[in-house]
């Protein structure tokens, strides 16, 4: 553990797992940096129709 | 659009160099017009369709993404390629094109690194006999995903790709690309493709017109998560197929449309069928690019290459200050991931704790317009929701109608009313045109009314002033068969919306102080771990255990499934919260009573026969679950019938009889998946597996049986069902019509069902037969009255969204985690109750917390009855007295933190000496009224 601790964290990832992560980070204090490979955040569940069991749309 | 290259420095000084990609897009001067993906000339494949259909070289990935700005794919652009064309710098409005734009490498500073990367979908080309590749009608599940979405290629309509008509006969064949060595090295199972292609089966039916009929080929239905089983026996009573077969080869259909499927039964017969389309329910694979991350950042992989982590650090990667979540860590469900996702913060967040706040500053709003006094201009914004209110109702009729209603001075139809840039349109909206009462026809407002009162802030007017029409739930997913009625109701809806609208006023904000403290209920696993990760944040915890030991179930068990020791490890957990000085440890308690909300609970406890106050600011409720007794298969009247726990302590003793026996047999489902307890216990299969392999490798010739009616080791645990076949476990399928019998015959047990393969009886022998029962939950009734909280049929305490919010309760500030939520393995405990850290640190962050402004209130009506005060399931409203003109009186205040603003005072006054702001009786009345007008 480094003697000077940082405030910020990185999520590489911005599929439903990365920003949730981001989101709950942001929401008690912490900065966050989302890294995203593609032009969009959203991921896979984004691209599905609806969600089980609850048949829930994904959007 | 940015790459992690490398990672210097250590936990808590992180450097990290990230290569940016370009846009040639400058996101600050795009407008999302779409003017350059209109005028590009260049089409290319449409990953977000997977490849159904086509974008343009100038691209959104989909209408909604978040950031709403465009970019130009560098590969696939002509202008960058050859240096011609430039159509999208020309017509762009805003120059927001910049074709000079390069990669660029940036180092940043941080304390921790999350990684959730995903996952790859399976291809399934590599298996020449589907003959992917060719068979147009034979499409990937994520591929069908598309064709279903009202977003996708086919706007939600369902077409076979091969001559785009409605397919009626549709086929889905599982494990492509899991559980099989032969073409992929994919041991392990998806975890996920059962219950994908069970929704996509039932939800076909909605996107097709006319009977369709949809048939499952598999090996087991893994239906192993909450609510999963129900789901699955629903699908067959809807008429959903399930065929266990394993299909070996699809040849194209008659015309080169559709398919024919060749598969043979359990007795070796032969099978042909044709399909109009065929869905390959394609697995989880690790990342493409798992090695490169994994070597930029250190960490070790799985043989797999999934991300490699310990049972009780679930989402600790073996670099100290990398977490990981999600599918990376291995194949699993959206809750599961959103659970690690919040575990892999709790775990960044403590590592931190000594940072917090020290780089961030509060959201701020414009200033507030007041529009008390002014006339009502009202907007209407009424959502398609895709096809899921389109599809039913007629979205244009409902915009005309809306424009002739009284006060409205704006109607606009969105595809999605919800999307971020819908959110900018609307705000946009508010100013251009004033509006000050604003109603969104959409879906319920427990989804998303958060969202848009968020945007009428940004936008400079009261979060209250918004009604919500539900013409989603409340009606086209319940009129999807008389659209004509459903239409005509969507219009009531948005009548009766904007006759309340016209009446709202602003409300006041209003907060808490947020007492920083915990409780956790329950001393299991879960529980300790709650508590020492909020104790690690920094805030003092109190953590009750109504017996008189921590570590609950989890001291019964011997190993994980990945191998590890569980006692050594608990034990640990058991000392560190015992000495830890934050946490105050009380044993033999119970809680008496709870008053209070979010941020400030007040409970009374009985611990060692003492009644002490605690006050807290959140809860985590961690009551555990137990294993079920059985009530059949004799157990309880031979001891020869054992639980697993039971067996399990059997096994650690080295117990000659267990050693010596010749022959063990396993029942799996004992109490579980049946009609009084239609649910999964999730964890048997997998302790089946454990223990069957523990006994043949104690005494290789000992014959071991397991009676089951689906293996579901999912996940990676899939590798001790397939260790298990090659160690000569011998399994035996059984029907629920048709349980094995187990009789006693002079002192010697035996355990008869019908092999599955032979069609023949099958009579052995048994040392011993262990009973994989059911894990029940421990009874939560009375902390479910004192918290007024919600509980499922089987008594699992039920989550605020099975999906999105898997460890909130649905009581604002308390949280679950373990077995009290639904049965569930070691690992997925832990990854939870550090989910319910996060959650809680959430809350506890912050000193002040804003409160919801939807609150009961004394009028000048009140005559102080107190009717109300014996009503009010919240206990929120009192008696208090006051002088007017040298007289006292008598009337009632409410307690603004414990009011849910549910109304019930307000039904019960006969004097309207209570109102509910936001729902005022004037309000429910222009309601009510132009809801009749036309009776």
């Amino acid at each position: 553990m480094a003697a000077n601790t940082l405030g910020s964290v990185m999520v590489v990832g911005g599929g439903i797992a990365g920003i949730q992560t981001a989101l709950d980070l942001a929401d008690s204090g912490y900065y966050v940096y989302l890294v995203e490979k593609s032009a969009a955040i959203g991921g896979v569940m984004a691209q599905l129709d609806k969600t089980f069991p609850t048949n829930d749309c994904a959007m | 659009m940015s790459e992690v290259k490398k990672v210097d420095g250590v936990e808590g000084d992180f450097t990290v160099t990230v290569k940016k990609s370009p846009r040639y897009i400058d996101m600050d001067k795009c407008i999302a017009c779409g003017l350059c993906a209109e005028k590009c000339p260049k089409k290319v494949d449409s990953e977000f369709n997977m490849g159904l259909d086509k974008r343009k070289a100038a691209y959104i990935l989909y209408g909604q993404a978040v950031p709403l700005k465009y970019a130009i794919d560098g590969e696939n652009c002509i202008y960058l390629q050859k240096g011609k064309c430039g159509a999208c710098e020309k017509y762009c409005p805003t120059g927001a094109v910049n074709f000079k734009d390069a990669a660029e490498e940036v180092q940043i500073k941080v304390g921790s690194l999350i990684l959730s990367p995903g996952f790859k979908p399976f291809d399934p080309t590599v298996f020449d006999t589907y003959d992917y590749a060719h068979i147009p009608d034979v499409v990937t599940s994520l591929e069908y995903e598309r064709l279903l979405s009202a977003s996708g290629p086919c706007m939600g309509h369902l077409v076979r790709p091969s001559d785009h008509s409605e397919p009626k006969k549709i086929a889905w064949m599982q494990c492509v690309g899991s559980r099989g060595f032969n073409k992929c090295d994919n041991g392990f199972c998806s975890s996920v493709c059962c219950m994908y292609a069970i929704k996509q089966a039932l939800v076909t039916a909605e996107h097709t017109t006319g009977d369709v009929s949809q048939t499952v080929y598999y090996m087991d239905i893994r239906s192993h998560g909450k609510d999963f089983e129900k789901y699955y026996v629903d699908a067959e009573k809807k008429g959903v197929k399930f065929l266990r077969a394993r299909p070996h080869t699809l040849i194209p259909g008659t015309d080169g449309k559709g398919v024919k499927l060749r598969w043979v039964d359990d007795q070796s017969q032969e099978h042909y069928e044709e399909y109009d389309m065929l869905v390959l329910s394609v697995g989880l694979e690790a990342p493409k690019d798992a090695r490169v991350l994994a070597e930029a950042l250190d960490i070790k992989l799985d043989r797999y290459k999934f991300a490699e982590t310990g049972s009780f650090a679930p989402v600790t990667s073996s670099r100290p200050g990398v977490y990981v979540a999600g599918c990376f860590q291995s194949p699993k469900d959206i809750p599961q991931s959103v659970t690690e996702a919040s575990s892999a913060a709790a775990s960044a967040a403590i590592a931190l704790s000594s940072a917090r706040g020290s780089l961030t500053k509060e959201k701020t709003y414009p200033p507030e317009i007041d529009v008390t006094s002014a006339e009502p201009k009202i907007g209407v914004f009424v959502c398609s929701c895709g096809i899921n209110i389109a599809g039913v109702i007629k979205v244009d009729e409902v915009v005309e109608y809306a424009k002739t209603l009284p006060g409205v001075v704006f109607v606009e139809n969105n595809l999605f009313t919800c999307s971020s840039d819908t959110q900018v349109m609307i705000a946009e909206k508010i100013k251009e045109h004033g509006l000050n009462r604003i109603v969104i026809a959409a879906c319920t407002p427990r989804t998303h009314e958060p969202l848009f009162k968020d945007t009428l802030r940004e936008a400079g007017i009261n979060e209250y002033l918004i009604e919500m029409a539900n013409i989603r739930n409340q009606n086209s997913w319940v009129h999807a068969k008389e659209p004509e009625k459903a239409t005509e109701k969507a219009k009531d809806q948005v009548r009766i919306a904007v006759a309340k609208a016209a009446l709202l006023c602003p409300l006041e904000h209003i907060s808490v102080n947020v007492v920083q403290k915990a409780l956790v209920v329950g001393g299991g696993l879960s529980g300790m771990i709650a508590a020492l990760g909020i104790a690690d944040m920094g805030y003092e915890t109190v953590l009750l255990e109504k017996s008189n030991s921590l570590g609950g179930n989890a001291m019964k068990l011997i190993k994980t499934w990945k191998g590890e020791e569980i006692k050594p490890q608990v034990q640990a957990v058991i000392d560190k919260t015992q000495s830890h000085p934050r946490i105050k440890v009380y044993k033999n308690a119970t809680l008496k009573s709870a008053v209070g909300s979010v941020g400030n609970f007040v409970s009374e406890v009985e611990a060692n026969g003492e009644t002490l106050a605690i006050q807290y600011g959140v809860g985590v409720v961690a009551t555990g679950g137990s294993e079920l007794k059985p009530a059949e298969y004799l157990y309880g009247h031979d001891k020869k019938v054992k639980t697993h726990q039971e067996f399990d302590a059997l096994l650690e003793s080295n117990d000659a009889s267990v050693k010596n026996a010749e022959s063990v047999v396993f029942i799996q489902c004992v109490g579980s998946r049946e009609p009084g307890r239609p649910y999964c216990s999730r964890v048997c299969c997998t302790h089946s597996m454990e223990s069957a392999i523990a006994l043949k490798k104690m005494n290789p010739d000992m014959n071991v049986f397991i009676f089951n009616r689906d293996i579901r080791t999912y996940g990676l645990r899939e590798d001790l069902y397939t260790e298990a076949r090659k160690l000569g476990v011998i399994f035996v399928r059984y029907e629920v019509e048709a349980k094995p019998t187990v009789a006693l015959d002079g002192g010697a047990l035996y355990v008869t069902g019908m092999d599955h393969i032979l069609r023949r009886p099958l009579k052995i022998k048994a040392d011993y037969l262990v009973l994989a029962s059911a894990i029940v939950p421990n009874q939560t009734k009375e902390l479910v009255e004192l918290y007024k909280c919600s509980v499922g049929a089987e008594g699992f305490l039920t989550e605020a969204h099975p999906k999105l919010r898997p460890v909130d309760m649905s009581v604002d500030g308390l949280f679950l985690a373990g077995l009290c939520h639904y049965p569930k393995p070691i690992d997925e405990a832990v990854a939870q109750a550090q989910a319910a850290v996060s959650r809680a640190g959430v809350i506890l962050s912050k000193s002040v917390m804003p409160l919801d402004s939807i609150k009961s209130a004394v009028t000048d009506k009140c005559d102080g009855c107190a009717l109300c005060v014996d009503t009010c399931p919240y206990n929120a409203i009192s008696l208090e007295v006051y002088e007017d003109g040298g007289k006292e009186h008598k009337r009632i205040a409410t307690d603004k933190a414990l009011c849910k603003g549910c109304g019930i005072c307000m039904a019960t006054c006969p004097k309207r000496g209570v109102n509910v702001a936001g729902f005022t009786m004037d309000q429910i009345s222009a309601q009510i009224d132009t809801a009749l007008a036309g009776f």
